[in-house]
């Protein structure tokens, strides 16, 4: 009896069924039509939501929330091109995700046929991997391949380019599915010898300072590296995206280190006699531009799953590939507790002396609204951020506890990022109290998605952190650019509780420090869809402390500087 | 700058050359020569790539070659570790006058005169790169009009795997 004939889409949709995919982030166009048509009968929800960016996040911040593959589904051309950003993000930022764009007919593809363009080409240098597919046949092994190489070793993003004669055409469902990736490297089992030589480097350390990464994250390594912290008597600190990789209520926690990080966290980069990257790939905001002054009279190791990472940036003393878990766990057993009371005295003090803080007076401070969200979510919500000085405080002021709970654009900055993505996350954990902490100018970028927001009742707390400025940039231009603020208004923001109004959401105010409790109190409590809190604060205050870009932790600024400083040489 | 060779083994499929010149053009890495054919098994290509650049560099695009998922394997090949040949075509207008001094060296050079007409000599040689370099600079005192090169293909000695 000859199998069921279906068409190519009728096979993508039951192989992402099959793979227990519950969402797809999409927006429709006449190249994916047969997809569309074909989900019409699935189990799967499809997520319309109002411009293709916005898809990417939401399936971004799904994935770094559940550990599974965010998938989205657009269509050719323009549909496709507008992926770019959250196809970079996801990449940047080691995320698994699949994006399935529509194409052109095979016939038609290199004739600049109507919403045509080259995906796979467009693509190619920020995929993990792509396809452009020519046979339906070969998609459920495509799919198979593609969900195996996403989320696997070091997660990132597939591509799989479907041209609209493919998914029309007849084909079966295979019965079994083999793939063949004779390229693909797994993730190693990590090297005994390598566990063993980190072991003996890590002795007699006497200012250890451990750091976490995304890859902790990843990994689910946070329990075993908490009992490593804890039996080296080690102080740890965080990545931008590494946050909640180690509790930072922790007493060892140092909270995050890098640009905008902690003093107390840059003055243990700064004088630490042994630096221990786990998950982490030693990135320009944590380090000097001239990577041979990090830490030159510290040992160096270094734990990550992309053998392409290790002494690429930094050359280190030690250094396992593998899975972060399974190395830590496997590590633990062979270190002894460190001679650390003499360094963690000091860490206590600079803890005391420097801590993170803010004048109260004056206006209306971001730090402060997002202390007290912190105080009165107490500390449980999954919060994403956008892209900026709110980011910034965000990352500073909410201390996060545990991991995929703090989801950021890390390596791609991405403004427009934080509250698509929150979507992703509410949906992944429905019940749970999801935060976006966005500024005036990324928030913007993706606004549209307030639509998909209401219509799904996500009660995300979108907390809308408004300068009337571009305010990074503008603390740049105050900072290093003698005050000549170049394209950093924001006139003409809306009036954003009345924005809200308009899609039906809820709208809170905050003018004041003095009602920053109340209606944040009563912004929590609203769960029956999503409310915007719009606080107006002060337009021009700065992040603190600083690492001016390219420049070492011993360079740190921690107080708002009196005169005009050094233009920076770093990057950006 | 050093000149290096790499060489790797490939899946045969579209796309996979764009993937890793993208690793080179990204840091505005030239690539002076690449060569790629069909493998012995034809599922697989071999590309054999010569750049110049700092070996650091080298070192991470060879990782991050090494990384793509149609990329089986990829290497840097040390020159005493294999062999390495390339050819070239090298097209001279002649006369009467000096035909007899540049068959003379093509002679020297062990190459051979592929075709001959009154006004033009086409050469082919065949050797390590800077046998031919020297021929061309030879050449390059008559009237050359042009030259196709092949560039490098290599193999690893003994039982050593390419």
């Amino acid at each position: 009896m000859s199998k069921k004939s279906l068409t190519g889409a009728e096979v993508l949709i039951k192989c992402l069924e099959n793979k227990g995919v519950e969402y797809i982030f999409g927006y429709p166009g006449g190249a994916a039509i047969p997809i569309f048509d074909a989900l019409y009968d699935s189990k799967i929800k499809l997520i319309l939501t109002r411009h293709e960016q916005g898809a990417t996040h939401m399936a971004d911040g799904y994935a770094r929330t559940t550990g599974k593959p965010g998938v989205v589904l657009v269509t050719s051309g323009p549909g496709a091109t507008n992926t770019v950003t959250g196809i970079l993000t996801s990449r940047m930022d080691s995320v698994p995700m699949i994006v399935l764009t529509g194409q052109t007919t095979t016939p038609n593809l290199g004739k600049d046929a109507f919403q045509e363009a080259d995906v796979f080409g467009i693509t190619a240098p920020i995929v993990k991997h792509s396809y452009l597919v020519k046979d339906q046949n070969e998609i459920a092994t495509i799919v198979e391949e593609s969900f195996e190489i996403c989320n696997t070793g070091r997660p990132g993003p597939v591509v799989i380019d479907l041209p609209k004669d493919i998914t029309s055409a007849d084909t079966v469902m295979p019965e079994k599915i083999t793939i063949d990736l004779p390229g693909f490297k797994k993730t190693p089992k990590a090297n005994h010898s390598d566990i063993e030589h980190l072991a003996k480097t890590l002795k007699g350390a006497k200012k250890p300072l451990i750091v976490v990464g995304q890859g902790v994250v990843i990994s689910r390594a946070a329990t075993a590296i908490q009992k490593l912290a804890e039996k080296l008597n080690a102080p740890v600190t965080s990545t931008l995206l590494g946050k909640g990789g180690f509790p930072e209520t922790h007493d060892l926690s140092v909270g995050m280190l890098g640009m905008h990080g902690t003093a107390y966290a840059n003055r243990c980069v700064e004088h630490c006699d042994l630096i221990f990257s786990i998950g982490s790939r030693w990135d320009d905001r944590i380090r000097p531009g001239n990577a041979e002054e990090f830490c030159p009279n510290a040992k160096k190791c270094h734990i990550d799953i992309d053998p392409a990472e290790v002494n690429r940036i930094i050359k280190v003393d030690a250094s396992v590939v593998g899975d972060a878990k399974e190395i830590v766990e496997r590590l633990v057993p062979l270190v002894e507790p460190l001679e650390t009371k003499e360094w963690l005295e000091t860490v206590n003090k600079w803890k005391k002396k420097f801590p993170l803080s803010y004048k109260i007076q004056g206006g209306l401070k971001a730090q402060h609204v997002i202390e007290k969200i912190y105080e009165l979510s107490k500390g449980n919500a999954i919060v994403t951020a956008d892209v900026g000085q709110h980011q910034m405080w965000a990352a500073q002021f909410y201390r996060t506890a545990k991991p995929n709970r703090w989801l950021n654009s890390g390596g791609a900055g991405t403004m427009g990022f934080g509250f698509p993505a929150a979507i992703g996350a509410q949906l992944a954990e429905p019940k749970e109290c999801v935060i976006a902490i966005v500024g005036d100018g990324g928030f913007q970028m993706t606004l549209c998605e307030l639509s998909t927001a209401m219509l799904h009742k996500l009660p995300i707390k979108i907390l809308i952190i408004d300068n009337k400025y571009l305010g990074m940039v503008r603390q740049w231009q105050s900072l290093f650019y003698e005050e000549r603020l170049s394209g950093v208004d924001l006139e003409g923001n809306p009036d954003f509780v009345k924005l809200g109004e308009s899609y039906g959401i809820k709208g809170f105010r905050i003018k004041r420090a003095a009602d920053i409790e109340k209606v944040l109190s009563k912004a929590l409590a609203y769960n029956e869809g999503p409310c915007i809190i719009h606080a107006e604060v002060v337009k021009e205050d700065n992040v603190f402390p600083m690492i001016p870009a390219g420049k070492s932790a011993a360079d740190m600024i921690i107080n708002p500087p009196k005169k005009a400083l050094e233009k920076p040489e770093g990057s950006t | 700058m050093d000149q290096h060779t790499i060489s790797l083994f490939v899946n045969n499929k579209p796309g996979v050359l764009l993937r890793v010149a993208l690793i080179f053009s990204r840091r505005a890495f030239n690539i002076e020569s690449l060569v790629v054919s069909s493998a012995m098994d034809g599922k697989y290509s071999r590309m054999t790539i010569t750049a110049s650049g700092d070996s650091k560099t080298l070192e991470e695009i060879i990782k991050q070659a090494n990384n793509l998922v149609d990329v089986i394997h990829a290497g840097e090949h040390i020159e005493s570790e294999s062999i390495e040949k390339e050819l070239a075509f090298i097209k001279m207008k002649i006369n009467a006058t000096n035909r007899t001094e540049i068959l003379q060296i093509v002679d020297n050079f062990k190459s051979e005169t592929v075709d001959l007409t009154h006004e033009s000599l086409i050469i082919q040689v065949t050797g390590k790169t800077d046998k031919l370099d020297a021929m061309i600079e030879l050449l390059s005192h008559y009237e050359v009009i042009e030259i196709v090169r092949t560039g490098k293909v290599v193999m690893a000695r003994g039982d050593l795997n390419t």
